[in-house]
């Protein structure tokens, strides 16, 4: 039950300092897999960070061309998640490759976790993490261990920051279809 | 193909009953409660066997276990630790998510459904008060012959006049939306999707992913078997209708609000196909009544309200993954009707129901958690189900109109959960797999001696 009070002013930028843990605890919301993540200026989101299998990095790597040719096929198809955007790295500081998935949504993450997984699936996202150490084996027909691995792995922000904080993609895009508009209503009048 | 000899009837089919009786039972002794299930074992119809004998019969009873009543009869640890966590949690450890806080919460339930000591329900639905009258009479017999048996409660049910169709308290005809299960023998209405994948109800069949997910152990135990989420829903049907006058001045007003709370007229008319006034004929046709959209029909909620109690719980062509959040609604009204006209008599009335789905926390609880208790669900902001909702006299109602909506403000709750649990309704040959435990632990004592 998200607390939709604070959508604060979008012209004045805000930052977000979090605990440690990810968790306001005065005002932590319980969630059917567990406490849920805050709202922050900069929206929902995650950063789920798991070790890459040995031998596997090119094949995660390769996904990021099967995602982009499955976003080209069907612009809408990560819609549902309502995001912002995403961020794949890949990197290895010294303790073997890692992988970084990082998500921003208007959607509170934790409420449609298995809705998000569905559409992973769909997509071949999923098919990803089995290249990841710890994902379990039996993901097609566990939705909760998958549900588990990615809770274990997400790394909460201890900050923040949204420029314009609080705006869903939703708004963007409806300021900049109002901006086109006018442009066209502008030139229509030269 | 469906086992219709071994699933439980209420999974499949709907009893013609008027009335009814829920028996909430713990189990002191183990020997007891199983020379309960196995004496009344016989009497469990299956859902071939119901509907090979619906008109000739006059009850039908289901039998269900909470996690705590399967270890009370003998199914041990290991087996025990294979049910989904939320089953093994019960309703009362969930309460917070659940958004049963409050005047709702379980500390106020008043059938000690919130007890550790339920272990199991018995349900009855029969078709006169005579027949539940007997048939009460019979169990009691029964129980007294186990030993360490007992009623922790129990509750009759009624239904409300008139009784030529089925509706609850509010006047809100039930029943219009249930999803059907392929290979049921049973055809979906129009504009009710396509017939669902067993497996999102029943355990042991492929699901909406196209797998048969992970079950419970053994798999005698969980085959054909389904979870259930009991709620006891008490109506506030006086302040309803207070509320009702309050905010229409005609009744034409009242009933156009009833209507905007529902999605639906109180005839059951959907607002989509008839917005400006309501068409009794079409609430009562299948045929009809559940064919519309949301996404090219009412996009903007003019019609139906993106709140609304309807749209809540079923978003049709507005929702990611629909089909992996559909349930089955079994159950009755209880308590004595209200007369229109009559100030509330304080009697407690209400909807006793259960929610039968193959995962709680995907079915049940995000539908409680997300669609009905979310206050930003379609980003409403302020809001919850205006009618089921965890409401706290703080939040609000949008009513879309042209060319300025409405908002009712300390929108009140017309509903208060009175009792609630999650029980494991097992399949026939898990019924006699349960009743026979106890010769099955002597004989392997034996066999360790």
């Amino acid at each position: 039950m998200s607390n939709a009070s604070d959508e604060n002013d979008w012209t004045k930028p805000a930052a977000m300092a979090i605990p440690k843990g990810g968790f306001f605890p005065d005002r932590v919301e319980e969630g059917r897999y567990g406490p849920m993540f805050p709202k922050t200026p900069a929206c929902y989101g995650f950063s789920v960070v798991a070790k890459v299998k040995p031998g596997r990095e090119q094949v995660v790597r390769d996904y990021g061309k099967s995602i982009e040719e499955a976003v080209k096929a069907d612009p809408s198809v990560l819609a549902p998640l309502q995001l912002h955007y995403l961020r794949w790295v890949l990197f290895d500081v010294g303790s073997g490759m890692h992988f970084m998935y990082q998500g921003i949504f208007d959607t509170d993450f934790d409420k449609y976790l298995e809705d998000a997984l569905e559409i992973f699936l769909k997509t071949g996202i999923n098919t990803v993490f089995t290249n990841l150490e710890g994902f379990p084996e039996d993901w097609k027909t566990n939705l909760p261990a998958v549900i588990k691995f990615f809770r274990e792995h997400q790394c909460p922000s201890f900050l923040e920051y949204g420029e314009y904080p609080y705006v869903s993609a939703d708004e963007v895009k409806k300021a900049l279809r109002v901006k086109a508009a006018l442009s066209e209503m502008l030139d229509q009048m030269q | 193909m469906l086992e219709f000899e071994d699933i439980q009837h209420i999974l499949l089919t709907r009893a013609p009953a008027l009335t009814g009786r829920y028996e909430f039972l713990s189990f002191k002794d183990p020997a007891g409660a199983r020379t309960w299930l196995a004496e009344i074992l016989p009497k469990v119809q299956s859902a071939k066997a119901m509907r090979e004998s619906v008109n000739k019969e006059k009850r039908w009873i289901t039998i269900a276990f909470t996690w705590n009543g399967l270890r009370a009869l003998g199914v041990d640890e290991a087996a025990l630790a294979t049910f989904p966590q939320e089953f093994r949690d019960g309703m009362v450890a969930r309460a917070r998510m659940l958004g049963d806080t409050g005047a709702n919460a379980p500390v106020h339930w008043v059938d000690k459904t919130a007890s550790p000591d339920l272990h199991a329900i018995a349900i009855l639905f029969a078709r006169d008060a005579s027949e539940r009258e007997r048939c009460a009479v019979d169990h009691a017999k029964l129980i007294a012959e186990c030993k360490g048996v007992e009623v922790l409660s129990s509750l009759d049910l009624e239904a409300t006049p008139p009784f030529d169709y089925a509706h609850d308290h509010f006047g809100y005809r039930d029943r219009l939306s249930q999803p059907i299960i392929e290979g049921s023998g049973d055809e979906p209405t129009p504009g009710s999707g396509a017939a669902l994948k067993a497996g999102e109800f029943i355990l042991g069949y492929p699901d909406e992913s196209g797998v048969v997910p992970l079950l419970p152990k053994p798999d005698v135990l969980s085959r054909n078997g389904s979870f259930m989420a009991y709620r006891r829903l008490e109506e506030h049907v006086g302040k309803f209708r207070d509320f009702l006058r309050t905010e229409g001045k005609t009744p034409q007003e009242q009933e156009l609000i009833a209507a905007k709370l529902m999605g639906r007229w109180r005839s059951g008319a959907p607002l989509v196909l008839s917005p400006d006034k309501d068409d009794p004929a079409l609430g009562a046709d299948p045929q009809r009544n559940n064919n519309f959209n949301y996404k090219e029909q009412d996009p903007q909620g003019y019609a139906v309200p993106l709140g609304s109690h309807m749209r809540r719980m079923n978003p049709r062509d507005t929702a990611a993954s629909m089909n992996r959040h559909r349930m089955i609604r079994r159950g009755a009204t209880y308590g004595g009707h209200l007369p229109e006209g009559m100030p509330d008599d304080g009697t407690e009335r209400g909807i006793a129901a259960f929610v039968i789905c193959a995962s709680l926390i995907r079915q049940y609880e995000f539908a409680q958690n997300v669609w009905v208790n979310d206050r930003n669900f379609h980003k409403l902001g302020n809001e919850r189900d205006p009618i089921i909702g965890a409401q706290d006299g703080t939040l609000e109602y949008k009513i879309p109109k042209r060319p300025i909506r409405r908002k009712i403000v300390g929108l009140p709750a017309f509903t208060t959960v009175r009792g609630g649990a999650y029980f494991f309704l097992p399949g026939l040959k898990a019924l006699r797999w349960l009743a026979a435990a106890g010769k099955r632990a002597e004989s392997q004592l034996g066999t360790t001696l």
